[in-house]
């Protein structure tokens, strides 16, 4: 991992009385892709807007490079911003819209020249020079936006949902875009979502928050297989999450029938929580499963089918690309490898934290 | 598939919103807004005898007209201008101040408007006379006693306090209309507080301004009341002239022609907004 | 701080600037003195009196006659155009619009005289009649302005729903569309109604002799002097209007209280 970039210590804001966050603590790399992800009111956009400046903490610390700069106004940080709804200044051409911080800088002619054209073909968007932000596309508009940012040669470059204005098509195109331009540009990017699939494909690190606590930071492979609690399971893609008993290591009673699992260190006759992803389930023939059920529900999607299994009286969410039709009685079987342990909340506080609204 | 043909032929209009609708407006509009101004012209462009002249509009060179165009021009260029310099910070500070909307029109705009405007505006005499309140409130400050009732600075007042609701109306919906991520993209982009709002805010107000000068200007150039309720009836403008062109002297013919002359300030001030404000953004409401 | 304390004071001045001459007025009201130039006690003689005076109570009756029977028909003849012009294609809305933006962007006295000569070459005698087609002309640009937005947003598919459901256009006007504009509609009454108060110029050219509103009544007597009546009745209507606007903001706020 590179050195430590950023860190915010015991952040803590609240608006009219509402807490948005509670004492976060987060470190950022140099050349990371860090995504906060997480739904809305969650704190994400309010943690960007303070490292952006634009909102100051009641309480905590931002620390940039080792330097303090918790009471600095935005034009003096040496990072920038994408806005939602890409924020272009709709009374200038590109041009102008790019070189504007360059010009606040009063950056000599040819070098702003220079970095416009750079910029709009690190963009895809040569000979955009003349053009108004208005007879552009969404998508174009927040290249320019993208452009606009990094011609200042920040270190970090904030995101804010920029890829939230777009259709479907046009964001999975971006995505690869944004991963090519942080490679290419080496720089950090702080990028704010409540879009998991976003998170998954283009970050090197996923902040999952909720009601202003982090409640996992992990790589996506982790975010995904080894989810910490229930909110970050339910989040992050489908799952089912199941009440259970950890009977001993390595053994787990779920919904009253003893599954093998690799997790140990729960002790014994332990509550816990056990995620089991749809794909993971297992369909079999009744007497060669662990536990019987009959498929209530069936749906084509696709790559795969979608049922919903009943089973010791629990709907399974079951992705397969084999097809049994309705009222067919079928056995699952779960891989141990599959079964994710999670502890169950300690308090009703941690509680409200993790499962939310 | 027959209900679909009968729906869309109900949406397009053709049973509903047709002509039946809109002809109501177009025959009043034609016949009180556009035959009146035509009648402008045509008066404006005639002599008593009916026969075709400039005269009536030639009229305004002549030295006693001029000078109430002059002064007219004057007067309401200024007031437009006061009231620019006091209505901008005035809509910003109120746009950033998330105050509703609806209850600020009310208060500064429509409530007044319940109070007669020619006792309103005759309440400044006793407000700047002599002995009137504001000197009184001066003399205590032992500061020295305003006397300009009766002079072109009362006049200048009594504009700007008719017409300040007019400025910053549309300023303010103009400046709330700013999405603030665009200020803090500048701010973001190093700009600090003088150069976003020179660079950013000033120039994305522009239809609010222009609407707003338009709205001041155009009543201010054109007022015949304040200047005889406020100008002790020393300082004609070119509304007085007109005024009694028509109430008094009975010349119609030159009261339009001289119409004419205002109505071309009045046309080249709709163009000017018309080329900066396209898709009406700086509207009044 | 010091800032957000400027700001404050910035607009407590404007406020003064605009309400001193209200308050003044007010004040006048209760001046036992004939002149305003000499204060002579207080005294609520105006306010009995007022209703001894004809001619003041005439030009009351006459002014708000006029004002609610030409916002009436502003509003009914505005609203139709709305649904005429929201279903226009671009040119010929862009020229309605801009035939129904003169009588706002025009100077009042071009538009009285324009009324006024109108009115003597079609020969129509001068009173309540030319006031009226002159006031509900200039109000129906303010309805207009009013209704429009909310025309815009209206879904047209909701109106095409109801007649798909067998409404008739009529019914599904105003079962479905005429709610959604009726916030609108109501402001542009409640617009054209002021703008009609207050107007004095219009009216000046298109009254005849014998016919005063309030406004044209006040210029009349300026050189007279104003009656005191004048300050009485201008106060009442004031503050009347200013506990309605005050009742009507307190009791939604009751309700969500109560919630």
């Amino acid at each position: 991992m590179n050195k430590e970039l950023i860190n915010l210590v015991d952040v803590s804001k609240s608006f009219d009385g509402e807490m948005v966050l509670d004492e976060l603590n987060l470190n950022i790399h140099e050349n990371e892709f860090l995504t906060l992800l997480g739904p809305s009111g969650c704190g994400k956009t309010t943690t960007l807007r303070i490292l952006g400046g634009f909102v100051s903490p009641d309480k905590g610390r931002v620390v940039f490079d080792g330097k303090d700069i918790t009471s600095l106004p935005p034009n003096k940080r040496q990072l920038n911003t994408v806005f939602q709804k890409y924020a272009l200044f709709s009374h200038m051409n590109i041009a102008e819209n790019i070189a504007f911080g360059l010009k606040i800088k009063n950056k000599p002619k040819s070098y702003i020249d220079d970095k416009i054209k750079y910029a709009l073909k690190l963009v895809n968007l040569e000979g955009f020079e003349k053009r108004m932000p208005d007879s552009l596309s969404g998508g174009q508009q927040q290249r320019i936006a993208i452009a606009r940012a990094i011609v200042n040669e920040p270190k970090v470059l904030l995101l804010d949902e920029p890829l939230g204005a777009l259709d479907l098509k046009l964001r999975q195109d971006m995505q690869y875009e944004l991963i090519r331009l942080k490679n290419e540009l080496g720089i950090t990017f702080i990028y704010v979502t409540h879009d998991q699939e976003e998170a998954l494909t283009m970050s090197d690190t996923i902040v999952v928050m909720n009601q202003g606590y982090i409640q996992q930071i992990g790589t996506p492979e982790t975010i995904y297989n080894e989810p910490e609690n229930a909110f970050v399971a339910d989040f992050i893609g489908d799952s089912n999450i199941i009440d259970a008993v950890m009977l001993e290591d390595k053994l787990v009673s779920i919904l009253g029938t003893k599954f093998q699992c690799v997790d140990t260190g729960f002790g014994r006759n332990k509550p816990v929580d056990v995620v089991i992803r749809p794909e993971d389930v297992e369909l079999v023939p009744p007497n060669m499963g662990t536990i019987q059920g009959v498929v209530t529900h069936l749906i084509f999607k696709g790559v795969h089918y979608e049922m919903e299994v009943t089973a010791n009286g629990f709907e399974w969410l079951v992705h397969s690309t084999g097809m049994f039709p309705v009222g067919t009685e079928v056995g699952i079987n779960v891989d141990p490898f599959n079964i994710q342990i999670m502890n169950k909340p300690a308090s009703e506080d941690e509680e409200a934290a993790a499962i939310g609204e | 598939m027959e209900n679909n043909i009968l729906s869309e032929k109900l949406g397009s209009g053709k049973f509903f919103s047709g002509k039946m609708l809109s002809s109501p407006y177009i025959v009043w509009a034609a016949i009180f807004i556009i035959v009146p101004l035509g009648m402008v012209f045509y008066y404006g462009l005639t002599d008593k005898t009916g026969a075709f002249t400039l005269e009536n509009i030639a009229a305004i060179m002549s030295a006693e007209h001029a000078k109430a165009l002059w002064i007219s021009l004057g007067l309401s260029l200024i007031s437009t201008a006061i009231c620019f310099f006091l209505a901008y910070p005035l809509a910003m500070i109120l746009a950033n101040m998330n105050v509703s909307q609806h209850s600020f029109i009310v208060l500064i705009f429509i409530l007044p408007m319940w109070m007669n405007f020619l006792l309103r505006t005759l309440a400044w005499q006793t407000l700047l006379e002599k002995t009137g309140v504001i000197n009184n409130i001066l003399s205590f400050l032992h500061l020295p006693a305003l006397n300009i009732i009766n002079t072109p600075y009362a006049i200048v007042l009594g504009m700007v306090y008719n017409f300040l609701p007019f400025m910053v109306l549309p300023i303010y919906n103009s400046l709330v209309k700013i999405d603030p991520n665009v200020v803090n993209a500048a701010k973001d982009l190093g700009a600090n507080g003088m150069q976003t709002f020179f660079k950013i805010t000033l120039p994305l107000s522009i239809p609010g301004i222009i609407s707003g000068v338009t709205m001041v200007f155009i009543p201010a150039l054109t007022t015949f009341v304040i200047s005889k309720l406020l100008g002790g009836s020393k300082i004609l403008l070119i509304g007085n002239v007109i005024e009694e062109e028509f109430t008094q002297a009975g010349n119609w013919h030159l009261g339009s022609g001289l119409s004419i002359v205002l109505m071309i300030f009045i046309i080249v001030n709709m163009v000017v907004s018309a080329i900066f404000d396209k898709d009406g953004e700086g509207s009044f409401l | 701080m010091i800032r957000t304390v400027s700001k404050k004071i910035y607009i407590i001045l404007i406020f003064i600037f605009l309400y001193a001459p209200i308050a003044t007025l007010m004040i006048l009201s209760f001046n036992a003195s004939r002149t305003r130039a000499k204060w002579g006690g207080v005294t609520l003689r105006w306010y009995s009196s007022l209703f001894d005076n004809r001619e003041i109570i005439q030009a009351l009756w006459n002014t708000l006659f006029i004002a609610f029977v030409s916002s009436f028909i502003a509003v009914v003849i505005g609203t139709v155009a709305c649904i005429a012009i929201n279903h226009m294609g671009k040119r010929k809305r862009a020229v309605i619009m801009g035939i129904t933006n003169i009588p706002m962007l025009n100077a009042d006295i071009v538009t009285g005289i324009s009324l006024m000569l109108l009115f003597i070459s079609l020969g129509i005698k001068f009173g309540m009649g030319t006031i009226l087609l002159a006031h509900i002309t200039f109000n129906i640009p303010y309805v207009i302005l009013c209704v429009m937005p909310r025309m815009k947003q209206l879904n047209p598919s909701t109106y095409e729903a109801a007649l798909d459901l067998g409404a008739s256009p009529i019914y599904a006007f105003f079962k479905v569309v005429f709610p959604d504009i009726l916030p609108g509609v109501l402001s542009g009454f409640l617009m054209a109604f002021t703008m009609s108060l207050d107007d004095f110029i219009i009216t000046h050219f298109t009254k005849g002799a014998g016919v005063d509103t309030l406004s044209t009544k006040i210029y009349t007597e300026v050189k007279k002097g104003i009656k005191p009546e004048m300050y009485a009745l201008s106060t009442i209507i004031f503050v009347t209007v200013l506990l309605l606007l005050l009742l009507i903001n307190k009791a939604p706020k009751e309700k969500n209280l109560a919630q």
